[in-house]
């Protein structure tokens, strides 16, 4: 207890930088990946396989290179001077995206084709369709994944930790110059995510359990 | 579904749709013929910098590196394979106490960030309790945790899903209880979720790269390495991306090998529609990190 009282002031500030990656990533990553979802769905056939490819690629790498590059590679492209929290916020936006992309992706495709062919034949416009008949389905196939990558987004943003960014994380680094029980800190470290962490997992499993019998 | 969200193009459509896709070809080219004009600009295309490539010891000190990291993968592998079997067991045992508290250890696993993980194991068992973990069982071990209460998920999902029909035959047969699991419930389960199981193993591949920032010499240890080599000119940006292609590559056959088999899956008439579909729901819950 003594680590973490003497230590508060450590604690905030990591955790602040925690929740400020997380709100700007989280926004961040569903802006682009409802874009890359609008890509992959859409009739233009080189969009398509623009969303594919990127979709493929970031699924793939790991999100350590990811802030890996934008740490250390990307200033030698001299573009222009960005913070680290800016990079890192860059980083797993781009990462994270590819999953919100598949996630949207996946739930517009769940809902069954009878629907919209049923509101087609109806003569409702591919507008009314998609707002009215398909989305409000989808949102109950979309919504729960979706808190569960934000919740894995939460978790990822100690990766730029490892990349000095102010952050959770990193509380280590600071708790030993200052000669305290890293060990002890640590685990207090644990506690701050579990008690970010759990609230949102059971709301998730709440919306989950009670859509999934809707469906 | 995406395609009956609208008709079949006709002209003014088409026409319309071209130019979507010229306008959208025209930007991604300009993204990318920007990032390839600032690597031209600051002398990143500069053969010194990309000499590094055919220098045999470097070669043998990034097979090295790669080697670490298959290392550290099939250990962790393996290792958080046989964790999920046996807390998805224990979550499922008649014993109150058995599931509880292996419920509480997979819910704990699954809620703290891998990295902090990884530190409690490396800076935090060696300074608090005196017991020194090597870098590289670290990382292991941080993994087997992690995954492993994923897996171990993603296994008693699969065992819920069966019909419960399947159990209570068996039972009627005058199974016990483990052969109901081990001859009847399992062979099914785990038929229905190699593709999700093989998806995490992906995740355990891409995690391994959490290893360089507590200095465990794979890959990326390896890149940074050579990226502040002076005399090679510093070439990080450029061993960056071979690191990332080769990464890229690794992830994207195990990836394949788990969508080639779901499809072989999902032909056969035994494998369980209700089980697949439930796998394919735990797997957006679980391949995500």
């Amino acid at each position: 207890m003594n680590v973490l009282l003497d230590n508060i002031d450590l604690y905030a500030r990591g955790f602040l930088g925690t929740i400020e990656l997380f709100v700007v990533s989280a926004i961040g990553s569903l802006i682009l990946g409802a874009l890359l979802a609008a890509m992959r769905v859409s009739p233009v056939p080189i969009l398509r396989a623009f969303g594919t490819v990127y979709v493929n690629i970031l699924r793939n790498t790991p999100l350590t290179l990811v802030i890996f590059f934008f740490a250390f590679a990307y200033p030698r492209l001299e573009i222009a001077d960005l913070s680290y929290f800016t990079r890192a916020c860059i980083g797993l936006i781009l990462y994270t995206a590819a999953f919100v992309c598949e996630v949207i992706r996946s739930g517009v495709n769940t809902v069954p084709v009878g629907q919209a062919e049923a509101s087609r034949a109806l003569g409702f416009t591919f507008t009314q369709t998609l707002s009215q008949v398909v989305l409000p389905q989808a949102v109950r196939n979309v919504v729960p994944p979706l808190a569960n990558i934000q919740i894995a987004l939460l978790k990822n943003t100690t990766i730029a930790a490892g990349f000095s960014v102010t952050e959770a994380g990193g509380i280590y680094q600071a708790l030993s110059e200052r000669g305290a029980n890293v060990f002890v800190g640590l685990l207090w470290v644990a506690v701050g995510f579990l008690i970010l962490v759990v609230p949102l997992t059971l709301l998730q499993r709440n919306l989950d359990r009670r859509w999934s019998t809707a469906r | 579904m995406t395609a009956v969200l609208y008709d079949i193009p006709g002209p003014r459509a088409r026409v319309r749709n071209t130019l979507f896709g010229v306008v959208g070809t025209l930007v991604v080219l300009g993204i990318l013929a920007f990032v390839i004009y600032r690597f031209a600009v600051t002398g990143q295309f500069d053969p010194r910098l990309w000499s590094w490539i055919t220098y045999v010891n470097i070669q043998y000190l990034l097979l090295g590196a790669l080697g670490n990291t298959l290392k550290a993968f099939a250990a962790a592998a393996v290792l958080s394979l046989l964790f999920g079997a046996v807390f998805a067991a224990g979550r499922m045992s008649d014993h109150r106490w058995v599931s509880r508290v292996s419920a509480t250890i997979v819910e704990f696993f699954r809620a703290v960030p891998l990295l902090v993980l990884i530190f409690i194991l490396f800076f935090g068992v060696s300074r608090g309790l005196g017991v020194n973990i090597s870098a590289y069982w670290a990382v292991v071990l941080g993994l087997m945790l992690y995954n492993g209460s994923v897996l171990a998920e993603v296994f008693r999902a699969g065992v819920r899903a069966l019909p419960r029909g399947q159990s209570e035959a068996a039972y009627a047969l005058g199974m016990r209880k483990t052969q109901v699991m081990t001859n009847v419930l399992l062979p099914q389960a785990l038929r229905a979720m190699l593709p999700t199981i093989l998806s995490q193993l992906v995740v355990v591949l891409k995690d391994t790269a959490l290893g360089f920032i507590i200095l465990y010499q794979e890959l990326l240890y390896q890149a940074r390495f050579l990226g502040s080599q002076g005399q090679l000119g510093a070439p990080i940006l450029q061993v960056a991306m071979v690191v990332a292609v080769i990464y890229i590559a690794m992830c994207l056959i195990l990836s394949g090998l788990s969508k080639l088999l779901e499809k072989r899956l999902r032909k056969s008439p035994r494998g369980g529609a209700a089980a697949a579909d439930e796998a394919e729901r735990e797997e957006e819950y679980a391949a995500t990190l």
